[in-house]
């Protein structure tokens, strides 16, 4: 494994010896600050771009445009409290992180989740995921040009976001995970209506797929655009969607599978060059990858009607509210839990394969009501980093492709 | 075969005098461009939304028709910014050099023939009766690059000088295979006038489009680009250049580039209709009155026009040097091959025929070659389990 290249850079300041030996023109070199505010960035990312003509030379990301200090905040809040701030990391997919720091801490503190409360988390991870390839393929196809693709992807997307207003009561930021589960079970209304958005949503990719996949245009502007080889993507920790790309078989779902993936039938889709492309391929096939496995899940919903989907573990869990009303323990219990709720010394890291690449959560406790430490491992910065590799010496006009194959979200790359 | 297309008036008929004639019909055409180029952004948005599942704008009277009234006004009431360190000459000067040529080129094109009500002759429906048209439509669509190159370089804005090289270096090809377009249809048709080119296609009822195939559809490509119309607005380019050479601008001043890029595709949808689908003919009818033919002439135009909208919200953009290679390499050489054969054809006096059946014999082949992309959707490996 070699990396290829080090960037060395102060930010803001070039090194004062920099020079372009390869330079055919020696012209001089126009210093272009693409963002925070530029349409292209997908949010707050600044970009400060060397350009000789319209060929780029050096490009260097500044992020930290939309750092609100997640991570410090769950320390000073406290297990529980944190959950609506993992909403507003990547905020389009606000489920599948809930369900990652879930993950974490039920490692930490030896909690199983029942067998329904699997079901229903693997089902609004594969809608979640669905949810954010649909941006991605709307914002990247909007600054490649194609507008509306925009809407026709959030046409789809706002499908699924009804679906999840009817199920937790938001549209967005959920909140509907908790440690041992999930709040409330999936009725059979929001059933009967995920089972009507996945049946027909395979012809929606095929209608998008129709429009771009063999589109001479997106394939020339895709087509050996930011290439990525094997080696690099795995020096550069990229992770998810961008590393398969580049043909790396690494899905987490698969090399470590937890929610019971291991028992779901799906298939990884890899690409072969690591190009624009590749990664577009990649993102669709797995659009149709979590359909089926959202489809499976509805059928193994249907078998559990009736399973509980939250432990019964009184140390973590907190009680259904009927019964804090009725029973003095379930009253003492709720209260210790909401007040000082206290997860075992130790540590623990749990990855899930999210959208955009691993997305981890490192939780260390001391046994007190605080974490020591909460780390996120947010696969969106290690996208970021491949910017500056991917863009050189390639045209102005692929950086937009380059960031826009690259999927990040600043929420989660800022934290 | 040249036709008379300019009739003589006779001692019946009673004509106005000339000036007041000429000032009746500019009002009248530069009333209809403005008017059109206006309606045009509000159809902008409504095939937009039409497109893209939207309703549109519908807010400002009937189906949103006052829409544009509303944003001239918007306008109209916008604080003007000149950035500091601008050239403020080049830069107040640049939207009227994009607005003004796209709106002087209307002045020859033929909408109908002679006009005639009762006794009263008004000539044929066009302000100007140049013998050479064609050159006079060239010059001015080369003017108008000016407008953008000034704006982008004038507004002390790196995006902006980006959009403005840009739109340079695009215009300047696409505009040789524009005209090298309109050359063929000039030998087809033996004039530079356009009047008498569009009389030429009516009385032998063999549009261009039909016998020119090949200068058509190099035509109707040349004309997005000369226009800086997606996918090739490069000059602009949304969301690489944050609106390229028009970055900087504000108020009026940038209205004016909207409304010359606006006038520019009327003219462009007038001149694509002119050359290549008879004026203002209706098939297998030799002779029409002026008040049939104009009609016919703007559903025509009307339909290039709507060709602009739907590629623009339908396809994604272009590069920069996907589009200087599409230009120099594909359809310059395509156009001079073009032009050869035509003066060929036109030389040895064969039957005109010839030509679309030649270039569907050679070009449908390779298009069918090289024009698809290889399908990649196959190489991607699905892997079932991973280690």
């Amino acid at each position: 494994m070699t990396i290829t290249r080090t960037f060395e850079y102060a930010p803001g300041a070039p090194p004062d010896d920099f020079e372009y030996e390869d330079d055919p023109v020696h012209g001089e070199v126009m210093q272009l600050n693409m963002g925070p505010q530029h349409p292209a960035t997908h949010g707050v990312l600044r970009l400060l771009v060397e350009l000789d003509g319209e060929i780029i030379r050096r490009t260097e990301p500044d992020v930290g445009y939309l750092h609100r200090g997640k991570e410090k905040s769950c320390e000073s809040l406290g297990w529980a409290k944190f959950f609506p701030h993992t909403d507003r990391l990547d905020y389009v997919q606000p489920l599948m992180n809930n369900i990652g720091y879930a993950l974490a801490l039920e490692k930490l503190a030896g909690i199983d989740v029942p067998e329904r409360g699997q079901v229903v988390r693997v089902l609004l991870m594969e809608i979640s995921r669905i949810a954010a390839h649909l941006i991605y393929l709307g914002t990247t196809g909007i600054d490649l040009g194609a507008v509306t693709m925009f809407f026709n992807t959030f046409k789809e997307r706002e499908k699924i976001y009804s679906i999840l207003d009817a199920y937790t009561g938001h549209r967005m930021n959920n909140t509907y995970v908790r440690i041992g589960g999930v709040y409330a079970d999936v009725d059979e209304g929001v059933e009967a209506l995920l089972r009507e958005f996945l049946v027909q949503f395979p012809e929606q990719i095929d209608e998008f797929e129709s429009l771009l996949t063999s589109n001479r245009i997106w394939y020339d502007r895709n087509r050996d655009v930011g290439v990525l080889t094997a080696d690099e993507a795995m020096a550069w920790s990229l992770t998810g969607p961008n590393l398969r790309g580049s043909g790396v078989d690494h899905d987490l779902r698969k090399a470590e599978p937890y929610s019971g993936y291991e028992t779901y039938d799906f298939e990884v889709p890899v690409g072969t060059i690591g190009d624009c492309y590749d990664r577009y391929l990649v993102r669709v096939e797995e659009m149709r990858q979590s359909t089926r496995i959202a489809l499976q899940a509805l059928t193994r919903l249907a078998e559990t009607r009736g399973g509980e989907v939250l432990a019964e573990d009184r140390r973590y869990v907190l009680p259904p509210r009927d019964r804090v009303q009725s029973s003095m323990e379930e009253l003492i219990f709720q209260f210790k839990i909401v007040t000082d709720l206290r997860l075992p010394a130790g540590r623990a890291y749990h990855g899930i394969e999210s959208s955009k690449g691993e997305l981890g959560f490192f939780v260390a406790s001391d046994g007190s009501s605080k974490p020591l430490r909460c780390h996120i491992r947010a696969p969106g910065l290690m996208n970021v980093q491949a910017i500056p590799l991917l863009a050189e010496g390639r045209l102005f006009s692929d950086m937009v492709a380059i960031i826009g194959s690259l999927d990040f979200v600043m929420g989660e790359v800022d934290r | 075969m040249p036709v008379e297309a300019v009739t003589l008036a006779d001692t019946t008929t009673k004509e106005l005098p000339l000036l007041v004639l000429w000032l009746f019909k500019a009002g009248l055409i530069y009333g209809g461009l403005l008017g059109t180029a206006a309606l045009m952004t509000l159809a902008e948005r409504k095939v937009s939304a039409w497109i893209q599942y939207r309703i549109g704008p519908n807010r400002v009277g009937p189906w949103g028709l006052l829409q544009p009234l509303a944003d001239g006004v918007k306008f109209i009431f916008k604080e003007e910014v000149v950035p500091d360190g601008a050239n403020p000459l080049m830069f107040r000067l640049a939207p009227i050099l994009s607005a003004v040529p796209a709106m002087l080129a209307i002045a020859v094109i033929p909408f109908a023939g002679e006009v005639k009500i009762g006794d009263w002759s008004f000539g044929t429906l066009s302000i100007a009766n140049l013998d050479i048209s064609v050159l006079y439509v060239g010059a001015l669509t080369g003017l108008s690059v000016y407008g953008v190159i000034l704006g982008g370089w004038s507004s002390n804005s790196k995006y902006s000088l980006l959009g403005g090289l840009r739109a340079s270096a695009q215009m300047i090809s696409y505009e040789l295979t524009l005209l090298l377009a309109v050359l063929s249809v000039v030998l087809m048709n033996g004039s530079l006038d356009l009047r008498a080119i569009a009389a030429d296609q009516a009385s032998t009822g063999m549009w261009n489009a039909i016998v020119q195939p090949v200068a058509f559809v190099l035509f109707v490509i040349a004309m997005f680009a000369e226009t800086n119309r997606h996918p090739f607005d490069f000059a602009e380019c949304e969301p690489e250049l944050v609106g390229g050479f028009h970055t900087e601008y504000s108020s009026m001043k940038f209205a004016l580039f909207f409304l010359g890029e606006y006038c520019a595709m009327v003219v462009m949808a007038c001149l694509a209709t002119t050359f290549f689908l008879g004026g203002g003919a209706l098939p297998f009818i030799a002779e029409l009155a002026w008040y049939v033919e104009l009609p016919v002439f703007c559903a025509k135009a009307s339909s290039f026009l709507f060709l602009f909208l739907w590629v623009r919200w339908t396809l994604p953009r272009f590069r920069y040097d996907q589009l200087m290679t599409l230009g120099w390499q594909v359809m310059l050489p395509l156009a001079l091959v073009n032009l050869f054969v035509t003066g060929a054809v036109v030389a040895l006096g064969w039957h005109p025929l010839l030509m679309p059946l030649l270039a569907i014999a050679v070009l449908v082949p390779f298009a069918l070659l090289f024009g698809r992309p290889r399908p990649r959707s196959e190489s991607l490996t699905h892997e079932g389990a991973a280690g």
